[in-house]
């Protein structure tokens, strides 16, 4: 990305990080332990990773409508990834992330990419981004 | 795109209706838009997830719309809850998520939900008709109100689904609309394993496959046994919601809105077929285990979704002969277990060993304890879950397979 790829804000905040794409869908509920940030579904390709202070870069989301509680929770805790992009909506992931800053005033910012800027972004490793309440910016950061 | 509000969403915002009504319509409102829902539409019933304790937050959200003096304004069903509040003893977790879970299920009692304490509203006295909007959370009751019943939900989760119970409103978009029902992937059975009687097996085979390969795609399903029951079923799409994003499945003669493969695909082609060999649900259902047959068995559990009245009468027969040499849990909702006990059947589950738990369930909370050995199951959620969960070993068989096992404390498959 020469230049910063715009997309739609889902959840507002600004984030940057080592990126972490997620090479298949993760449910969070059973899939990502809150108090460790850890990936414990073990039919995942990336089971035992840590996801915490991240930007997790993942093209859907997955699995049990629990996974908002347990994002929240990770996002309380500081075990979260530092922000999300998303390439579909997804309701679990918004609600999860909206709810922690609603509560407790701590921001996961969640981004919905393009899927023309998607290959970039996989193949950034370090990105910026900033969601404002009706527009957002991907950018790739030093 | 813009928001169309009514007015009652207006004097909702507008805080008329009372500060928690406020709260949760703002959210709800930000929620709409993240979907890219156009307007909302009444929702005649609620089913919330919530109840069950996943942390701190699990709380705060609650008790704060209590403190802002919340009140569900449509009947309301609770799912699970940490702890079986009909036989708390059973309950081996710490004691602060025990007195932290009790907490959280009587908060939504307080805002007047409905304590039923069940993944499987729809198999109660709620059951919401063909065609109804619901607000509904819980990935296998979601996608079974829309199979199986005909009602309209979207996948809500924790805290939209109580927003939506609190205002009696629900985001109009996904599948509360009728051309979004259509299937899109065609999944057709070619031949089902001989050796399988019964439905169940096959089912949830060909639901773990739907979750893996169709995404959120709707499929639409031919040629699944002609014994396919209610409950497998429910079996199914239990599975394809945890292998996969599924809310929807159809299947031609079975649901609702698929009287015809042409009905289901409203018209229209299919994107992409799947087609399924006897050969590749029996594989599908080798890869649910992750132990051999005869590996040592620790227990039994079944009920995941909650065991209904039918397959407790399925069971009821597979108790004769000798007793099960390891524990055998079946979880079910309390309302399952009234009828239970009005027919008598609860004392002879629990004289043949079966220990029956309520209001929860073995993969979401403490009650199994320590286990050396696998555990067996006919439940392909369970058998999804369990290993990520609880950290045991799997093993997947039939009904008849897991009683069958029980007896001798070791897996035995037909």
């Amino acid at each position: 990305m020469a230049k910063p790829a715009s997309g739609v804000s889902l959840v507002p905040g600004r984030a940057q990080g080592a990126t972490f794409v997620l090479q298949d869908p993760l449910s969070f509920w059973g899939g990502l332990d809150a108090a460790s940030g850890r990936i414990i579904d073990r039919w995942h390709p990336q089971h035992g990773a840590i996801i915490a202070g991240r930007i997790l870069v993942m093209a859907a989301g997955r699995g049990s409508s629990s996974g908002s509680s347990v994002l929240a929770e990770a996002i309380r805790l500081g075990t979260a990834p530092a922000g999300i992009v998303l390439m579909t909506r997804d309701p679990i992931v918004t609600v999860g992330a909206m709810i922690a800053l609603e509560l407790y005033g701590k921001a996961c910012p969640v981004v919905l990419a393009r899927a023309d800027d998607w290959p970039l972004i996989v193949a950034s490793g370090r990105i910026s981004i900033t969601a404002e309440d009706d527009r957002a910016t991907i950018a790739v950061a030093a | 795109m813009p928001m169309t509000l009514s007015d009652l969403d207006r004097a909702h915002l507008g805080g008329s209706s009372g500060e928690a009504v406020r709260f949760a319509m703002r959210l709800l409102v930000r929620f709409a838009e993240a979907v890219g829902a156009e307007r909302f539409v009444d929702a005649e019933a609620a089913h919330i997830d919530g109840c069950l304790y996943l942390g701190q937050v699990s709380l705060d959200f609650v008790e704060h719309l209590i403190r802002l003096g919340g009140r569900v304004r449509v009947p309301t069903t609770l799912n699970v809850g940490s702890l079986d509040l009909i036989h708390p003893e059973l309950f081996r977790g710490s004691a602060q998520v025990g007195s932290a879970g009790m907490r959280l299920m009587r908060a939504h009692e307080d805002l007047g939900c409905v304590p039923t304490f069940t993944c499987a509203p729809y198999q109660t006295i709620f059951r919401p008709r063909l065609g109804a909007q619901v607000a509904w959370a819980e990935s296998n009751a979601i996608v079974f109100a829309n199979s199986v019943i005909g009602a309209r939900t979207n996948r809500y989760g924790d805290f939209i689904d109580l927003c939506c119970a609190v205002t009696g409103r629900v985001p109009y978009y996904g599948l509360h609309v009728s051309e979004n029902r259509r299937a899109r992937v065609l999944v057709e059975i070619a031949g089902l394993p001989a050796e399988w009687e019964e439905a169940g097996r096959a089912c949830v085979a060909v639901g773990h496959v739907i979750g893996q390969r169709c995404g959120d795609r709707i499929p639409v399903i031919t040629g699944l046994p002609a014994n396919t029951t209610e409950d497998d079923l429910k079996a199914l799409g239990a599975v394809a919601a945890s292998s996969g994003a599924v809310a929807m499945f159809h299947a031609v003669g079975l649901t609702p809105e698929a009287s015809s493969l042409a009905d289901a695909l409203q018209g229209q082609g299919p994107e992409g077929v799947v087609r399924l060999t006897a050969e590749d649900l029996r594989e599908t259902v080798r890869r649910l285990s992750t132990v051999p047959d005869d590996a040592p068995l620790a227990a039994v559990s079944l009920g995941t979704p909650h065991f209904s009245i039918e397959e407790f009468a399925r069971l009821m027969p597979l108790l004769e002969g000798s007793a099960p040499t390891i524990p055998v849990y079946v979880n079910t909702s309390r309302s399952v277990l009234g009828i239970l006990e009005a027919k008598g059947w609860d004392e002879r589950l629990r004289s043949a060993g079966v220990t029956l738990v309520v209001d929860t369930c073995t993969y979401v909370t403490s009650i199994m304890g320590e286990m050396s050995g696998a555990v067996m199951t006919n439940s392909g959620k369970w058998a999804y879950y369990a290993p990520g969960n609880l950290g045991i070993e799997v093993a997947f068989g039939s009904l008849a397979d897991c009683m069958a096992s029980a007896r001798s404390g070791r897996v035995m498959r037909r």
